[in-house]
């Protein structure tokens, strides 16, 4: 397979064109803004936490086909579990797309992504990393930021 | 294609004066569209430099040894070589800088120190550079004045009715970009100034995308003030020019402190040189003057009257060649157009158009552009641009067009 077969897989641009989990929360308890200045990507992610669990996730934005896929990627593979559980699957993703290009990265290390192994080809572009890591940072300072308790448009208005 | 236009020098001999287009990216002949970013540096500007730094480095101004007489008269030339080029009325109106931005700068800072009271306007247009729009958002807030934009039009085209709306004994200074580096659009600089003028206002030309493609005249344009970089001109980084009119970089003060601007240092009190030197501070860079000053002779060379006719017909060229890709929208479409082809895909994002044709080695630029204004304007996050320089020729464009296929391949 070539480097931009690789990088543009049929899940990587399924994700682009139908990314899961795009839409506002209208209850939400995190969220946070992902901007890349450089080149204009923009996404907002929004959280629902019940105790520790990420029960519901939600992002808006535009952006670049990696950077949307792995935002919906994102989404999908964190619904459902806790914040730790999140925090060490970015931990892992982070690994896999930093891997420098020539260094081997264990098939381990990524079937242990699921089916965010798919952007592992985006190492081969160095340019390009920040776009997959986007979502995943503004997830981070969502879930860094201060517990604001329930909140949405509506009850502002 | 339709469209013949004589090529009026040949396009091997020049594409044979710059060595980095003979270099494969990723395995393919370089293609290289993205020149409003920065042009490529012909042998002649190479050469010039690595003379300089191998038989003519010193520092000028100081020394009275051979070197520093050598390095002197060179860089001193290389001044001379640019006031001709733009037709300057005096070698000491011609300010080395580091970059239009660091051109820019230094009016908006000196001017803006010197001119600008409480109340006062700027007016800058709604295409500018953020190198046009920043500089001014803070001098106006230091000083208290108003910062007001020309709108414009769907195709990229300043409002001229709206500008001439906004003009009032108020406005100071009108600053505004000669061709846009996203739109593409050459803009009637000519109308503008004397339009400000007739105000009592004065003017700033940000020149970038202009010096290497049209003829500059500033004593014809009656311009005040003129800025562009080198390294858009055949030239390397970190040098630039600023023109200025005589009795105004008088009147203004200087911007940065330091050796070379001076005329005599004690504690108590500085005297200030004269022009240039006064808005010189510091080593300059000589070597990036040298070449400046070769890359000048290069299209001295060739013409500047030739290049501009040559890349009009290119942009027709690629213009209609791109019109045919199936959901290709082209941003800028201004009747008064220079080599740059903004352009936006259906269903591809600028920055995955641009990995992809990078792998066939065709560079061109993706994303703002450095002009967020203009994105917000026209409603798009980004787009991806072609734009073209003298070395540029048709194959490239339908290398380009084959490259969009590629895009559409994979993204449907």
């Amino acid at each position: 397979m070539s480097e931009l077969n690789e990088l543009y897989q049929q899940l990587i641009l399924e994700h682009n064109k139908s990314p899961r989990n795009f839409k506002k929360l209208e209850l939400y308890t995190h969220d946070a803004d992902g901007y890349n200045p450089l080149c204009g990507d923009h996404y907002h992610v929004w959280l629902k936490l019940d105790g520790d669990t990420i029960t519901d996730i939600g992002f808006q934005g535009s952006g670049c086909a990696i950077s949307k896929s792995s935002a919906s990627m994102m989404t999908a593979a964190i619904k459902g579990s806790t914040v730790q559980e999140a925090k060490k699957l970015f931990e892992k993703f982070h690994t896999v797309i930093l891997t420098k290009i020539g260094d081997t990265i264990s098939e381990e290390n990524i079937e242990e992504l699921g089916s965010l192994g798919a952007l592992a080809g985006v190492r081969e572009f160095p340019a390009r990393i920040k776009c997959a890591s986007l979502a995943w940072h503004a997830l981070n300072a969502a879930l860094t930021k201060k517990d604001k308790s329930i909140s949405t448009e509506t009850e502002k208005n | 294609m339709t469209i013949e236009n004589e090529i009026p020098y040949s396009q091997e001999k020049i594409r044979n004066d710059f060595p980095i287009l003979s270099l494969k990216i990723h395995g393919k002949s370089l293609v290289y569209l993205d020149n409003a970013a920065t042009t490529q540096k012909p042998n002649a500007v190479l050469n010039a430099q690595d003379i300089y730094y191998r038989e003519q480095n010193s520092n000028i101004h100081r020394g009275v040894h051979y070197l520093s007489e050598v390095a002197t008269f060179e860089y001193e030339k290389a001044r001379g070589k640019v006031k001709n080029f733009i037709n300057a009325a005096d070698s000491k109106e011609i300010i080395f800088t580091a970059g239009t931005t660091a051109s820019i700068n230094l009016v908006a800072h000196s001017f803006g120190k010197t001119f600008l009271t409480a109340g006062d306007e700027v007016i800058i247009s709604a295409m500018e550079h953020h190198s046009n729009i920043v500089p001014w958002q803070m001098i106006c807030e230091e000083q208290g004045a108003i910062l007001r934009v020309i709108p414009m039009n769907d195709d990229g085209e300043l409002l001229l009715d709206e500008f001439k709306k906004m003009l009032s004994s108020k406005t100071k200074l009108v600053s505004v970009v000669y061709i846009s580096n996203s739109l593409g659009t050459i803009n009637p600089v000519k109308k503008i100034i004397d339009l400000a003028h007739h105000a009592g206002a004065k003017v700033l030309i940000d020149g970038a995308q202009a010096v290497a493609h049209i003829a500059v005249n500033v004593r014809e344009l009656d311009c005040d003030f003129f800025a562009f970089s080198g390294h858009k001109i055949f030239s390397p980084t970190g040098i630039g020019i600023l023109y200025g009119k005589t009795d105004l970089l008088d009147q203004m003060k200087p911007y940065q402190g330091g050796g070379d601007m001076i005329r005599s240092v004690t504690f108590e009190k500085t005297t200030f040189n004269d022009l240039p030197y006064k808005f010189e501070a510091g080593t300059p860079n000589i070597a990036g003057g040298i070449g400046l000053g070769a890359a000048v002779d290069y299209v001295n060379t060739i013409g500047i009257d030739a290049i501009t006719e040559y890349e009009h017909s290119l942009l027709l060229y690629g213009t209609e060649v791109l019109q045919q890709v199936n959901g290709l929208r082209i941003i800028g479409t201004a009747k008064e157009k220079a080599g740059v082809i903004s352009f936006v895909l259906e269903n591809a994002h600028p920055h995955d158009i641009g990995t992809i044709l990078d792998r066939e080695g065709i560079a061109i630029r993706t994303g703002h552009h450095c002009t967020q204004p203009v994105m917000q304007r026209f409603g798009i996050p980004a787009t991806a641009r072609a734009s073209i320089s003298i070395y540029n020729n048709r194959e490239e464009f339908d290398m380009l067009v084959r490259g969009l296929e590629k895009v559409k391949e994979i993204f449907g």
